[in-house]
């Protein structure tokens, strides 16, 4: 018994659909697991409604994410400066493809559409200004330098190894602020443990898929949502991290503290700051993250 | 100090038992794989804190055997690892000396004299480790040669190929007569679990090397991508509690290869201790085949004693 086939239009639910809303998660040598403590905070956007629950990450999440960053940091800092120039960029072209998305979420969390497009706009920005970085800040700050011996004699910088970052929690600087702290230390060939920023931790986690999905190889960045004071003074004793930058640590009491604890395997410190609005990058930035080499080579005949 | 009358371990010596009993006697149980496993994976999940925690880290020290088997060990290497093996943390005294150094059979002469006096024995593979494929008279001559040494332990590995073409009468005899060549010094005898078909095979295996008189069994040579896993270990250690119900002789047990962490070393002694007890918890009847776990455990414990984790820096390697 054959009916003709009902001519309908193009099935449009009519009530609200049903959302799937992600679980943030942390990001840790190239995976997304939960934080090992089981324990999660709810987030409230601008207006105090409920925005996501975040993963809150414990010092045991933290020493993991050492312990992976410690294992990618030497395949990451012997790719070739042009390799990682290329990996910076594909940052950058994600990072657009999901324009969007960001934008939506900065708003979501408080941020105005004009100024959120604008922050979007300028973390891309920031990638693409690292990679071209990439392969020519050694040209810069490298040199020759007079010996008076036969020998040439010229410095070289080098990644300094696994750095922790405190992510700014500076208005307007969440999603631009992790690329103004992460970009730089990754050029060099370091690798990072990032204390996301405790105002919108979810622009980093979605970062961390941007990540993921970018040839940056598993635990070259890690990225832990949570508590600063918890975080923090774990990262500034761990004997197996070599920079902290505490760019992010607006309590003045608790960055001295973190100084303290980091001068215990003589940590190279970055001390709280804020970035111009016009930021992009420098390279200042850079060097800060890098130890300069210098090698004495005998002239030959 | 006195020892109670059961700390006193009578050494297990050859069955007269015909090969053919002795495999019957070991499949009389099966094993039930996922029952292992599911078991197994349970010892994973205590929580050991602090105290517990301490102990059992200076445990795994204690029944360690820190080992060097590579194609590049040198003497030099050996003397290294040997110095290690007596202060393992030398910036802290209260970290005591591992169980023994297991070396292969050309460093036997070194270790002894690097360890004199330090009360940590010599381990030495022999019987072609870690294939075993060679001729019985050069198994016998290599276990005769580190013995003379002045090995005090010896790791010997059963004949994988003759136990899977299902000639147990070769495996029996071979260890039988590895053992009585030992003289002294222990037997431990080395399964090579991950080139045994099953668990059935484990326990096959575990058994006919006990009655040979092993005075340890182990799960692996560590050359081969499987290495000792808890439930293979689960398996053995069921093997060594059936076989003293039966004779009241203990046999000691050593997981070796893939143990890397402190973690897992706490999760194998948190199985030692609920299948055998604490009375194997003891350099004398067990023992961790490891090389990198060291540093790991010393890592963990100067997190413990400092409040900051380490790193590797801090550590030698070897």
């Amino acid at each position: 018994m054959a009916t003709a086939p009902k001519k309908t239009t193009a099935a449009r639910p009519t009530a609200k659909r049903l959302g799937v809303p992600k679980t943030y998660k942390l990001y840790i040598g190239g995976k997304f697991p939960r934080s090992e403590s089981g324990r999660s905070y709810e987030l409230l956007d601008a207006k105090d409604a409920f925005l996501a629950n975040v993963s809150q990450a414990s010092r045991k999440d933290a020493r993991d994410a050492v312990q992976a960053a410690r294992k990618a940091v030497s395949g990451w800092s012997k790719a070739t400066a042009y390799n990682r120039g290329q990996v910076l960029y594909r940052i950058a072209e994600v990072l657009d493809g999901r324009r969007t998305q960001f934008i939506d979420e900065l708003v979501a969390a408080g941020s105005t559409a004009r100024a959120a497009e604008a922050e979007v706009d300028a973390a891309i920005a920031t990638w693409v200004f690292h990679a071209g970085f990439a392969d020519k800040y050694s040209q810069v700050i490298g040199s020759t330098n007079p010996v008076a011996a036969p020998y040439f004699n010229f410095s070289l910088p080098e990644p300094t190894g696994v750095v922790a970052v405190i992510a700014p929690q500076q208005a307007g600087f969440s999603l631009r602020g992790l690329a103004a702290t992460l970009a730089p230390i990754l050029v060099s060939g370091n690798s990072a443990v990032v204390v996301a920023s405790e105002l919108n931790p979810l622009s980093a986690i979605s970062f961390a898929e941007v990540l993921a999905t970018s040839d940056v190889p598993g635990g070259v960045v890690n990225v832990l949502t949570g508590f600063v004071d918890e975080l923090a003074p774990g990262l500034a004793k761990h004997m197996d991290v070599n920079a902290i930058d505490l760019a992010g640590v607006e309590d003045d009491t608790l960055a001295t503290a973190l100084e303290v604890d980091a001068a215990e395997n003589l940590k190279r410190v970055v001390r709280p700051r804020t970035f111009a609005a016009r930021h992009t990058g420098d390279l200042a930035e850079i060097t800060r993250f890098t130890e300069l080499k210098t090698v004495w080579h005998p002239i030959g005949v | 100090m006195a020892l109670a009358e059961s700390q006193i371990l009578r050494r297990n010596e050859p069955s007269d038992l015909s090969v053919r009993a002795v495999v019957d006697a070991a499949h009389a149980v099966t094993i039930d794989q996922v029952g292992v496993e599911e078991r197994a994976a349970s010892f994973t999940k205590r929580s050991i804190k602090k105290d517990a925690k301490l102990w059992g880290l200076d445990l795994a020290i204690r029944t360690m055997d820190l080992t060097t088997l590579e194609g590049a060990d040198t003497p030099g290497k050996v003397r290294a690892l040997s110095a290690k093996a007596i202060h393992p943390d030398p910036t802290n005294p209260d970290i005591p000396s591992v169980a023994a150094v297991c070396v292969f059979p050309n460093f036997v002469a070194v270790a002894k004299r690097a360890l004199e006096g330090s009360g940590v024995q010599v381990a030495s593979v022999a019987t072609g480790f870690p294939s075993g494929q060679v001729p019985f008279s050069a198994k016998l001559d290599d276990v005769r040669a580190a013995v003379e040494d002045g090995a005090d332990e010896i790791d010997m590995v059963i004949d994988r190929g003759a136990f899977l073409r299902g000639d147990y009468a070769t495996v029996y005899e071979e260890v039988k007569r590895i053992r009585e060549a030992c003289g002294d010094a222990h037997l431990k005898v080395i399964l090579e679990t991950g080139e045994l078909g099953s668990y059935d095979d484990v326990r096959a295996a575990s058994w006919i090397s006990m009655a040979a008189g092993a005075d340890f069994i182990k799960t692996s040579t560590g050359k081969i991508g499987a290495a000792a896993t808890l439930p293979v270990t689960l398996v053995m250690l069921e093997a060594i509690r059936d076989y003293w119900e039966l004779t009241g002789i203990k046999v000691g047990m050593k997981p070796a290869g893939g143990i890397r962490t402190a973690k897992q070393s706490l999760q194998y002694l948190v199985m030692l201790n609920e299948t055998l007890g604490l009375e194997w918890m003891r350099p004398e009847l067990w023992r961790f085949g490891a090389s990198s776990l060291l540093n790991d455990v010393l890592m963990q414990l100067r997190t413990q004693a400092t409040g900051a984790y380490s790193g590797g820096d801090y550590f030698t390697l070897d």
